[in-house]
């Protein structure tokens, strides 16, 4: 980006939904959002991924004029959030975290009050919440109060209430976080039909293979700072190494085995259970070496697998902060 | 490939909100809080029951004893009790704001590009509602107990008074509401601060009967002037200067603490 000269920085900075420079939040002590740069092309869909209490809620509710930022700024289509806070809510919508529906009223009720407060009338609203229950198969429950709603209906009408008018900007602030697989996936496909007609999606995730599967671009985030970027390719290069596991069929052949890979690899390798070898695979050219020197030692393996790395790698290898990652890993 | 929004960027927006959005917006939180009301009709209760009951209650409980009749006494209570019940509804005004804005719905009206102040100025519009209700069964109740009031129109504006006086005191709960952590501790203080204006205001006995420092509370308690106002009004039908007093102190609540809740609710909004 930065060998592309005057023109095509012009021309980025025009195209970017979201820019932030230096952005801080401190609650007391804590510096919540300490520092943050993102630059997010228009038309895209970009995770902020992280473990509970990185900061990625507080990144978000500054961006939509939430919170006031302490230091930085941040602007969305190029309108600052901190001066022009209600041109910013025109260009935006959110679907926050505790799903922000009123539970004593009903779905219907929900969306057309929320229709006519973005100026719709009351007639054109309701036709605009029926559309909208319809599409995102709620319209048996219209009638119903949401303390009757499931946790994934509830978040579904969220999203849908994000939809009434379909903003530029749509924040997701972990969209599919305690839904079952079916209502995850079909959330997936919301977010990508929305795309697909010209919006730009900002969401957080605490999981790896969400961001995987619908970001073309990921900040990892770590005690509010952005501590990677990337697309997941990129990330998951840098975070390095798939684990090959070599499940043996004698476990007294572990030691043996052990000692084999080792040689052949060139790293340390392990020893998790009494059959398990495992080691890091960085050339995996050389796992054919390895194998062939395990049959010629007569060693028979159960199975052979590799395994991508997982949010808590990519956290202690991101963070350099290894057991407090895996720690938190954990938790979230 | 599904029908394009128009891109962020090539929008023309302004960033103020105009008067009339304002008001469309307040109009749409007021239709939300009635929408509210319906759906849980307990909320009525302090403006259907209590207005019901205190004068039922009331009438029959210190009819005999203060005026010798229970007929005689409903000029003095029913007066006493429509200031009463309205100005209690009031009270409601700032706990419900406190519960509303606990509500995770508020997070979104506050990304929204609307006036912010609407979340606060419609429920207090459709506050009016409620205090309209409690107004007309205190009024319906005193009818059915006996109470003629000198004529229609005197009576209309007995009304008007009760639901304009509680009106501009619900900006006071209202700040309560806006400034205080917990329903709870709202109510609390709410109550505190009625019981002794309702109860010790000339809406129950007559003031001459009271102590000599009782009396000069009651002379200087504003609610004492909106009975007297009220009472007037429905005994011989004529205002007089304690109308005058009732209504211009009403706004001048209103001018002090209007400025007040707004300004401490949008710092916190």
């Amino acid at each position: 980006m930065m060998q592309q000269g005057i023109q095509g920085q012009k021309k980025q900075q025009s195209d970017l939904a979201v820019e932030a420079h230096g952005l801080v939040k401190v609650f007391g002590d804590n510096r919540a959002v300490d520092g943050v740069d993102l630059s997010i092309p228009t038309g895209c869909i970009y995770a902020l991924l992280g473990p509970n209490g990185a900061g990625k809620t507080t990144i978000i509710n500054v961006l939509t004029t939430l919170l006031k930022p302490d230091g930085g700024s941040a602007k969305i289509f190029g309108h600052d959030v901190a001066s022009e806070t209600q041109v910013v809510r025109q260009l935006i919508s959110v679907t926050g975290q505790s799903a922000a529906v009123d539970e004593r009223l009903s779905a219907t009720e929900n969306l057309t009050i929320f229709g006519m407060l973005l100026g719709l009338s009351k007639s054109q609203a309701s036709k605009r919440a029926a559309e909208l229950l319809v599409e995102f198969g709620l319209e048996d429950a219209a009638k119903r109060t949401l303390d009757k709603f499931s946790g994934g209906m509830r978040r579904r009408l969220d999203l849908a209430s994000s939809l009434i008018v379909q903003a530029p900007l749509i924040f997701l602030d972990e969209p599919t976080t305690g839904l079952d697989p079916r209502t995850r996936v079909q959330m997936w496909d919301s977010i990508r039909r929305m795309v697909a007609s010209g919006s730009t999606i900002l969401l957080t995730t605490q999981y790896l293979d969400e961001a995987d599967e619908l970001a073309d671009r990921i900040a990892v985030i770590d005690h509010g700072r952005v501590v990677a970027e990337g697309t997941s390719r990129e990330l998951k290069a840098a975070v390095g190494k798939a684990t090959l596991n070599l499940r043996l069929a004698d476990e007294k052949d572990a030691a043996e085995a052990t000692r084999i890979a080792q040689e052949v690899l060139d790293v340390k390798a392990s020893q998790p259970e009494a059959n398990l070898v495992t080691a890091p695979m960085s050339d995996p050219d050389s796992v054919t070496d390895l194998l062939i020197a395990l049959r010629d030692a007569k060693i028979h393996l159960a199975t052979v697998s590799v395994e991508e790395p997982t949010l808590d790698e990519v956290f202690i290898a991101l963070t350099g902060d290894g057991k407090d990652a895996q720690a938190r890993g954990a938790k979230a | 490939m599904s029908p394009q929004i128009v891109p962020g960027a090539e929008r023309k927006l302004k960033n103020r909100i105009s008067l009339q959005m304002t008001v469309s917006n307040s109009l749409t939180m007021a239709y939300r809080t009635l929408l509210l009301i319906r759906r849980t009709p307990q909320q009525l209760f302090d403006v259907t029951i209590q207005p019901i009951l205190f004068t039922v209650m009331f009438a029959f409980l210190f009819g005999g004893a203060i005026s010798g009749s229970v007929t005689g006494y409903l000029p003095i209570i029913i007066p006493g009790i429509l200031a009463q019940t309205a100005i209690t509804a009031s009270m409601g005004t700032g706990v419900q704001l406190r519960e509303d804005m606990d509500k995770g719905v508020f997070y979104r009206f506050k990304s929204m590009p609307i006036a912010r102040i609407a979340t606060l100025t419609g429920p207090l519009v459709a506050d009016i509602v409620r205090y309209s209700i409690a107004t007309g069964l205190t009024l319906v109740m005193g009818y059915l107990l006996g109470f003629r009031w000198a004529s229609a129109d005197g009576a209309l504006l007995a009304g008007f008074l009760s639901v304009f006086a509680a009106w501009c005191l619900s900006w006071v709960f209202a700040l309560l509401g806006v400034i205080m952590k917990t329903a709870q501790a709202v109510q609390g203080i709410s109550a505190a601060i009625l019981f002794p204006l309702s109860f010790l205001s000339g809406a129950f006995v007559p003031t001459k009967t009271l102590p000599w420092w009782l009396q000069d509370f009651v002379n200087v308690n504003p609610l004492t002037y909106v009975v007297s106002a009220v009472r007037q009004l429905f005994t011989q039908g004529t205002v007089g200067a304690d109308f005058w007093l009732s209504l211009i102190g009403s706004i001048v609540i209103v001018l002090v603490f209007a400025p007040l809740t707004l300004r401490a609710y949008m710092r916190k909004a």
